[in-house]
């Protein structure tokens, strides 16, 4: 028996072993050789749609759409998104129509079979700041500015093990937010010896590389705000951040709420059957 | 174990009914009065969530597509009309592709659990034979579902997976073309991919009948491996086993819930909030996690296998990738035959237990492999775990079956359960009241 044992268990010694050279081989050289970015993991910030009872501060979104409204939308598109959306940030009927007023869109045809222009209503979606996505690249040398609707769900940044674990029980989901802060406040001087190709810009957060084709676009009091909140540098980069999780996200408040609801539910019903199991089975000997 | 039915219909119309189509009888006989071994523990609760896991995906699934549309220009955006402006379209979508997620938790525990208690041994191999014929359509189905959004992955993965088609010699390009509808995917593959998801639920639903008609004739299995011998062995299905399912199914529709409502993006993958693009291929594709071992052995194949010293080609590279993977998941239908032990539950085979738990680190770890580049050390670390993956099934079960010396089994399951109680009650005499629920 005994050497039998040994015997069937012997390749897998050999297995452990080869397994412990080998991973003594993978701490030896560099990490992630090929696929090392982004270089500095995405900062993570405090914000208030984090946790079981997260919602939006709806001042912080409206100083998110005055930064893109003046700063972002010149180069991105937010398609998805309708000018009534802006209701959740706390405006009224009135603002928005004002709002949406300012920018001038096709409709049409006409009873005489012709498009015309019109102010955007409410039920319009976001006018973007070129006519298609051929346009859109070629205004930029080619690098698309991608749409804004859904970019906070669209960038994370891989956690790693064992942090992608801990991250189901912290609740963890603001990697996209965490992400877009960190780039935006990221832009610095290349080191020493890092060669940045003409034309893009040196910034360790970024997703896919090095650098990226969009210069800095945020700097101290870009934009001034209408609530006496300092423009820092920080502070916008979070008010955008937090203004593109919304449009990415414009449910999350109330999913938190029903999925709350849900599991205390959940939890109770499970008390009860519990109890009544316990009761079922009391005198089966199992 | 089917046995004499114990249905009494009422007076009038239950009478004139069960004498005509005996639907209730055949419910009563098989969700009330069934009989279920006594010793079941909460390992054998999977299968009552799978079904209401299959129910559940259909329903959601059914009221998504009245607002999905099929159409490679509008795809992307239907999906999240549905999620911003829907009623409940948001929570109704999460609920689909979380519970996607959730249907291969509980297939892999479900068949984790099989291979523990050796639920594939006779009389039972045709139970598992259609318990793979499922886990094979849910793989399909939950393919062509990710490929609906038109996410950038979803539509990159198809591109990987159709191309494994293309590896088959000769035909294979053909087979390919076939299956896209074109030379590329594009909308003609969207569209076929939309009506083979909502086909196949329906064909796992119909499997799932034979699956669960077959368990009926055989009878379950349970922890000891002893066949039930005497109607002490068993007690009926409702209220024990249907108490204790639901409590089963309660607590996972919570820990679902708590990823639908509170991190409904963690399991899936940020590239397919990017609409497809067919000019940018994404960094790293990666299928969705519950095909991540597969993934793993289909690239642990990079070398071609040909006659040594000579440089002819038997297989090459993609073709071998391929045919491994398909492997990994057909050897699962040989399964039976491969274990040449005669005793079921792992609990009695001391050696074999080392080599169960050595399979299952080793199918997780190979998942995680799956996520990773194919670079570096990833390569070797890939091909040993594939190694031992096959070599569990090739070598170790068959081998150990005819070595091993399995530990003393009880005469039959009520011995086994008086030998559990009686030992707990040496210590306190009321545990056979109190102490039950900790094995559920």
């Amino acid at each position: 028996m005994t050497t039998i044992t040994a015997r069937v268990l012997s390749p897998i010694r050999v297995l452990t072993a080869g397994l412990l050279v080998a991973m003594g081989v993978s701490l030896a050289t560099p990490a992630n050789a090929a696929s090392g970015y982004p270089i500095n993991k995405p900062r993570e910030v405090d914000w208030s749609f984090s946790g079981p009872f997260g919602t939006y501060d709806k001042a912080q979104l409206q100083r998110g759409l005055k930064i893109y409204t003046e700063v972002c939308a010149a180069c991105h598109s937010m398609n998805l998104l309708f000018y009534r959306n802006l209701a959740d940030l706390g405006y009224t009927d009135e603002q928005i129509k004002n709002y949406a007023a300012e920018y001038e869109v096709t409709d049409g045809p006409n009873d005489d079979g012709e498009m015309f222009e019109r102010p955007a209503r409410a039920t319009d979606r976001f006018k973007g700041p070129y006519l298609n996505v051929k346009e859109a690249a070629y205004a930029n040398n080619g690098a698309l500015p991608p749409d804004f609707s859904l970019l906070a769900k669209a960038r994370a940044p891989e956690r790693g093990f064992p942090t992608f674990i801990f991250d189901i029980f912290t609740m963890y989901a603001e990697n996209g937010a965490d992400y877009i802060y960190s780039l935006l406040v990221g832009y610095q001087e290349p080191p020493e010896g890092v060669e940045v190709s003409e034309g893009l810009h040196y910034n360790p957060y970024f997703v896919a590389g090095s650098a990226l084709a969009m210069a800095q676009p945020l700097y101290e009091e870009s934009v001034e705000y209408d609530d006496g909140t300092v423009a820092s540098l920080d502070q916008q980069a979070k008010d955008i951040s937090a203004f593109m999780m919304w449009a990415a996200d414009p449910n999350l408040p109330q999913r938190k709420q029903r999925g709350f609801i849900v599991v205390l539910f959940l939890l109770g019903f499970a008390g009860l059957l519990y109890a009544t199991k316990k009761k079922v089975w009391a005198n089966v000997p199992h | 174990m089917s046995g004499h039915s114990t249905y009494k219909p009422g007076p009038g119309i239950g009478k004139w009914m069960d004498d005509r189509l005996p639907l209730a009888r055949l419910m009563h006989d098989s969700f009330v009065s069934y009989p279920v071994p006594r010793n079941l523990n909460n390992f054998y609760t999977f299968g009552g969530i799978l079904m209401i896991m299959l129910v559940s995906q259909i329903i959601t699934g059914i009221v998504i597509a009245m607002h999905y549309v099929p159409d490679a220009n509008l795809a992307f955006n239907s999906v999240q009309d549905l999620r911003r402006d829907v009623a409940y379209g948001n929570t109704l979508q999460s609920w689909h592709t979380v519970g996607a997620s959730f249907f291969f938790v509980a297939v892999y525990i479900h068949i984790f659990r099989g291979l523990y208690y050796g639920s594939y041994k006779a009389p039972r191999e045709v139970l598992w034979i259609l318990g793979v014929v499922i886990y094979l359509l849910m793989m399909a189905t939950a393919f062509m579902g990710y490929v609906l959004p038109w996410g950038q992955m979803s539509y990159w993965g198809a591109q990987v997976i159709t191309s494994f088609f293309s590896a088959i010699p000769l035909v294979g390009e053909t087979v390919r073309e076939f299956l896209l509808g074109g030379y590329a995917v594009g909308n003609a593959t969207l569209n076929r991919f939309f009506s083979l998801h909502y086909l196949l639920p329906f064909m796992i639903a119909g499997i799932v009948i034979l699956h669960v008609w077959t368990l009926h004739v055989t009878g379950q299995t349970n922890p000891t491996g002893v066949e039930v011998k005497s109607k002490q062995d068993v007690i009926p299905f409702t209220p024990y086993a249907t108490v204790k399912d639901a409590l089963a199914l309660v607590i996972f529709l919570a820990i679902m819930s708590y990823f639908v409502f509170f991190l409904p993006d963690y399991l899936g993958h940020a590239d397919n909030y990017i609409p497809a693009n067919p000019l940018v291929t994404p960094a790293h594709i990666v299928p969705e996690w519950y095909f991540l071992p597969f993934y793993a052995v289909l690239r642990a194949v990079d070398f071609n296998i040909g006659i040594p010293f000579t440089e002819i080609v038997l297989i090459d590279s993609k073709l071998g990738g391929v045919l491994a993977m398909f492997g990994a998941i057909a050897i699962l239908f040989f399964v039976p035959w491969l274990d040449t032990s005669d005793v079921r539950s792992t609990n009695y085979r001391p050696l074999y237990k080392i080599f169960f738990w050595l399979f299952a680190i080793n199918a997780v770890f190979l998942g995680y492999l799956g996520s990773r580049p194919a670079e570096g050390i990833w390569i070797p670390l890939t091909k040993a775990s594939t190694f031992w993956y096959f070599a569990h099934f090739l070598v170790v079960m068959p081998a150990l079956g005819l070595f091993e010396k399995p530990l003393p089994r009880p005469a039959s399951i009520m011995d086994a359960v008086m030998a559990k109680a009686d030992g707990a009650g040496a210590s306190a005499p009321s545990a056979a009241t109190s102490e039950p629920n900790t094995k559920g």
